[in-house]
């Protein structure tokens, strides 16, 4: 509760110093918005459907293309894992792959599938398929010996092995990596639909700057990091804390 | 070779070794861990190894296991040689490798869940160990909320539940306090009384040994060999103020002292060479 108000009391600051700076008339208002054309925009976005269609389309990428990338990339994670000569050759290329900017592939995925759903989605997976990769790969290299011994030694083998000691002992890494994935597919999302241009939320932002109206740029932006923040906290914080206290990893809390 | 002698004798023992030898290739050249360990054990017997660091008391319970295997020589468990790991042969090994994502019951429950045993028939038989090591109330606890003599009892109701026949234990109760460990001894002979489980129990911990073991083997420092073997026939519990029980510890220790001494010239060889 406390931290609640701490929080409310700091973003209720926020929003008067911006009110502040934006009735000193420093900017005119085309240049920057104050928040009441912000919360106008919000209405009146909302009023007419046009931030609902966008979200609902942005949401809808974003599953199919982060979905493809968790399972491709859990999947590759283990694989490398598993055979050292993989982890040499297509292990090296992974790591590199990740030092590229997913919008790189842009380019090339409108080349390959057009100006469809499948570039955009393409994108997204590129963003995000190789962090949950690395991090899977690095949760299975960390998995103490002693759990596959042991699991051995209680009559584990095979796939049943892989199910019920490496999968699960491998949590901790999984779930950063899986957050970190998040993190990489929003963004790439939102950078890709702001260049490819066919609706959703970047659309929606471009769409403010062409109108020169900046009150909807602030106004897509901060729907933007709330989605992202709330996935953050609803999904990835709880279920990193549930792992964290259930090994007692944290502090007896 | 493969023709087993029959004889009243023989039909008693739960595992044979012969001649067997385990030596790891590391980066300054072939290590033997163990040369050329003949041993036979008995069914219920509970047997002690004591040996300093590194005699391979570890390399020994893992080759018995099934979880590494011989660079030469053969081990039989009743009649059929050991080839691979089998829930018959359950080790408890010193870092116990109890599962932090599952709860105490489930950890239990392990071994069972593995073979496909239903759920009803595993909580079921569960329970009755988690009930013979006293922890009946800590079924839904996580592992790390438990205390070290309680991770300890875990490990063993989760070993016990499979029902093997034969117990492999690497100084499990080295990292208690003395309390504790006395408990577990307690805890540990009346759970062997129940059960007549074979027991091979590496300590480097004498007192223990002469405390538990109905025979007490002391390996050599590098290779590991059987150095000397003692039998001891006192009456159980054992109480090590026991004048007799003393004697057999001082004489056990005597033979463990020349080794230690050993493994620390050899440490000290390796420090001047570096």
């Amino acid at each position: 509760m406390k931290r609640i108000t701490r929080q409310l009391a700091f973003y209720l600051c926020l929003v008067a110093i911006w009110q502040v700076i934006s009735d000193l008339h420093i900017w005119p208002p085309y240049l920057f918005p104050s928040p009441g054309s912000v919360l106008e925009a919000l209405q009146t976005g909302f009023a007419d459907r046009s931030f609902l269609i966008g979200i609902g389309i942005s949401l809808k990428r974003i599953a199919v293309g982060y979905g493809l990338s968790v399972l491709l990339g859990i999947g590759l994670g283990f694989l490398i894992a598993a055979s050292e000569f993989l982890e040499a050759t297509l292990g090296g290329l992974v790591l590199s792959l990740q030092s590229l900017p997913s919008l790189c592939w842009l380019p090339l995925a409108v080349l390959w599938f057009g100006l469809s759903e499948k570039a955009i989605i393409f994108v997204v997976v590129m963003g995000s398929l190789l962090s949950v990769t690395i991090n899977t790969q690095a949760g299975v290299r960390h998995v103490p010996k002693i759990y596959l011994m042991a699991g051995r030694n209680l009559g584990a083998r095979g796939l049943l092995l892989f199910l019920y000691v490496l999968l699960p002992a491998s949590q901790p890494h999984l779930v950063s990596g899986l957050k970190q994935g998040w993190a990489f597919a929003w963004r790439s999302l939102i950078s890709g639909e702001m260049i490819f241009v066919s609706l959703g939320l970047g659309h929606l932002l471009m769409m403010g700057r062409d109108l020169n109206d900046m009150s909807q740029v602030v106004a897509v932006m901060a729907i933007i990091m709330a989605i992202g923040h709330i996935v953050d906290r609803l999904l990835f914080e709880r279920l990193e804390n549930r792992i964290r206290h259930k090994w007692g990893l944290v502090g007896a809390a | 070779m493969s023709e087993i002698p029959a004889g009243p004798g023989w039909s008693q023992n739960k595992l044979r070794l012969q001649n067997v030898s385990r030596t790891f290739q590391t980066p300054r050249g072939p290590l033997t861990a163990l040369e050329d360990i003949s041993l036979e054990i008995q069914e219920g017997e509970f047997l002690c190894v004591v040996g300093p660091s590194g005699c391979g008391k570890s390399t020994l319970l893992n080759l018995i296991a099934g979880l590494d295997r011989p660079t030469s020589g053969d081990i039989w468990k009743d009649s059929a040689p050991v080839d691979g790991p089998g829930t018959d042969r359950i080790v408890i090994f010193q870092e116990l490798g109890l599962f932090p994502w599952l709860t105490v019951l489930e950890n239990v429950e392990f071994g069972l869940r593995m073979q496909g045993v239903s759920k009803a028939q595993r909580r079921e038989q569960s329970r009755r160990y988690l009930r013979m090591v006293h922890l009946s109330s800590f079924e839904s606890s996580y592992v790390h909320q438990l205390s070290g003599g309680m991770k300890q009892r875990v490990a063993l109701a989760r070993s016990l539940v499979t029902e093997p026949d034969v117990l492999l234990m690497d100084e499990p109760f080295a990292a208690l306090d003395a309390q504790t460990r006395d408990l577990l001894h307690e805890e540990m002979e009346r759970i062997w009384a129940e059960t007549r489980k074979t027991i091979v129990f590496v300590t480097h911990n004498v007192r223990e040994a002469v405390r538990l073991g109905g025979r007490v083997i002391v390996l050599s420092f590098r290779p590991g060999r059987i150095k000397s073997q003692f039998t001891i026939t006192l009456p159980r519990p054992r109480h090590l103020e026991d004048p007799e029980l003393a004697l057999t510890a001082r004489e056990v220790l005597a033979q463990l002292k020349e080794e230690i001494n050993k493994a620390v010239e050899e440490e000290f060889r390796h420090e001047e060479n570096h």
